[in-house]
């Protein structure tokens, strides 16, 4: 199976997010050395890692662990999954392995499961912040103690080594926790091809792990051909095509530095990576250059926690009068809600207002100043409980309706209410509290689920 | 026919400069998140000229980008042109946009992807010849 190229199938950028079936099925003619597939992202906000929840449904998981186990069983290829269930938590990842299982059972197979944890001790966490330890990455706030405490889950993203040691242990599926993106493409590589440039393999990984987001148009699967020290990539869309300039572009996306990438073993340098295009569907890449991390390792961890419940109301304004005392009431309501609501007076309710229409996507950036013909008002309150959320929310709601004002007309109420009841619980509010560097612990164990 | 080939050095001895929307010379703006903490800012361009076009303006900086925005030009983290992609890159500290945290409390941008229009606006010097090539199709 080694030999002069590794390759690498990735149906999707986003386990979860769904896939064509038949694309994938094109890319195992291929025979490539493992389908590798990543199940997370900080993207979507702190919700999930701060309640435990998976990003996508379990049934959209067990989907695509059907087609994807019933292609690469049979084909006896690996199938690798990282931050699987999206935060990246053990009990997501436990919870996928065993639906991995029965599915397998239901195929007539019993494949070797390999399951990694992610999941931070927050006393290892406290105790680096107590020496010193934890870092501030991309100019997150200080960490504290209490941000310590107030994170519900913390996972830290695991490198490639446990990977590759999961492969080398003779893992049929690894089902890990948080890990860095390329991490899991990289270890397969180095699995079957030791002395592979890691220039090539971390870039090639930093490409595949979103899909195929590198083609035009950008779409799901996509076949990555690694050799020594370049690597070949191709949509497995037969209508879509990877050219020199949509992959290099991919550098750019969700990046903060298109040069430069960090990970927790190493920097990537794209600065000389050099783009052809093989044929009109097909590019090689190859010039990147990986500089390992000196000193102690040091892991990247994520942590998040609820900070609140929260109530909203929806209304529309659309008399041209109050569209334009509207923008300017905020202090008037404060005052009233301070008034009528102690708990708000202290300081422990806090209450939002976004103005669709005038400046609710940009706020204080937006430059256009004029408003348009209606303003669609989104009203948040977040309070420690639920019930406080929802009294203050509905104060503030009736008085946004029935507020008097000078030159008004309209007496009959200020906003278009289209929810009935005006106010709607939505439920906890989450925050990223941790989002640092620490010294790297003990090698993370690899389980295989047979052993339990 | 071919316009001969101009660089934006050249509009003070060829004619009149036409200005442009950067929005309307690109074929990429987008904003998007960089991790919980970062909004990062692409401009991508389909074509060579443009791109050495508007890279040659120097109108596209971390200065430039922090004025659009009304930031200090210190929370502009990068501000990078890369030949390889044909792009542009800014990346801004979120809290220098965002009061609070990223999917908390006052959220306005979960995703961070609507925050790029005014780049779109960004007038852009390029030279007269070199806008009645691209009326015509060349350089397309």
């Amino acid at each position: 199976m080694s030999g002069n190229e590794v390759r690498i199938l990735t149906p999707v950028g986003m386990m979860g997010y769904g896939f064509p079936e038949e694309h994938v099925r094109a890319g195992m003619e291929r025979r490539p050395h493992a389908i590798v597939v990543d199940g997370g992202s900080t993207d979507p906000g702190p919700y999930q890692l701060g309640l435990g929840r998976m990003l996508a449904p379990m049934r959209a998981y067990e989907r695509e662990l059907r087609t994807l186990l019933g292609l690469a069983l049979p084909a006896r290829v690996p199938l690798v999954i990282s931050s699987a269930g999206g935060p990246g938590l053990m009990v997501h990842a436990e919870e996928i392995a065993h639906a991995a299982a029965r599915i397998a059972g239901e195929l007539g197979r019993a494949p070797r499961i390999a399951v990694v944890g992610a999941d931070m001790s927050p006393v290892a966490v406290r105790a680096a912040l107590d020496t010193g330890d934890l870092a501030s990455c991309d100019g997150a706030p200080e960490a504290t103690a209490e941000r310590v405490e107030a994170s519900a889950h913390i996972v830290a993203q695991m490198g490639h080594e446990p990977f590759l040691r999961a492969l080398r242990e003779g893992a049929d599926i690894v089902i890990a926790g948080r890990a860095y993106d390329p991490a899991p493409a990289v270890a397969v590589c180095l699995h079957h091809m030791p002395e592979i440039d890691a220039g090539a393999a971390w870039h090639m990984g930093k490409i595949i792990e979103c899909g195929a987001v590198c083609a035009e148009p950008k779409g799901h699967a996509i076949l990555a051909t690694v050799r020594r020290d370049a690597f070949e990539l191709e949509p497995l869309d037969p209508d879509a095509r990877c050219t020199p300039l949509s992959v290099a572009a991919h550098a750019f996306y969700e990046k903060g530095d298109a040069l430069t990438h960090h990970g927790p073993d190493g920097t990537l340098h794209l600065a000389d990576a050099r783009y052809e295009a093989l044929d009109g569907r097909r590019v090689r890449v190859s010039g990147a250059r990986w500089e390992a991390a000196q000193g102690p390792v040091r892991i990247k961890i994520e942590g998040a926690g609820p900070v609140g419940h929260r109530a909203i109301f929806v209304g529309g304004v659309r008399d041209p009068v109050f569209a334009q005392i509207l923008p300017h009431m905020e202090p008037r309501l404060r005052d009233y809600l301070a008034r009528i609501h102690p708990e708000y007076a202290a300081g422990e309710v806090d209450v939002r207002f976004h103005l669709y229409g005038l400046n609710a996507v940009m706020g204080p950036a937006e430059p256009v100043k004029v408003p348009g013909h209606e303003i669609g008002v989104l009203c948040e309150v977040t309070a420690a409980t639920q019930e406080l959320a929802d009294d203050v929310c509905a104060t503030g709601r009736v008085a946004v309706l029935h507020a008097p004002y000078p030159g008004q007309k309209a007496t009959g109420g200020n906003l278009a209410l289209p929810l009935n009841p005006p106010e709607q619980a939505v439920g906890p509010v989450c925050a990223f509290h941790l989002y640092h560097t620490m010294p790297a612990g003990p090698d993370v164990p690899v389980r295989f689920l047979e052993d339990a | 026919m071919t316009a001969p080939t101009k660089r934006l050095g050249d509009v003070a001895s060829g004619g009149p400069a036409t200005i442009k929307r950067l929005g309307d010379v690109a074929d990429v703006v987008r904003s998007k998140n960089a991790g919980p903490f970062a909004i990062t800012f692409d401009v991508l361009f389909r074509d060579r000229e443009a791109y050495e076009r508007v890279r040659g303006a120097d109108v596209l900086n971390a200065v430039a980008v922090a004025q659009l925005f009304g930031i200090e030009a210190g929370d502009v983290t990068v501000a990078q042109w890369v030949d390889a992609a044909q792009g542009f890159k800014a990346t801004v500290r979120r809290r220098a946009l965002f009061a609070g945290d990223q999917g908390g409390v006052g959220e306005r941008d979960t995703f961070g992807t609507q925050q790029h229009a005014p780049l779109m606006e960004l007038p852009v010097p390029i030279a007269a010849s070199d806008a009645a090539g691209k009326a015509s199709g060349e350089g397309a």
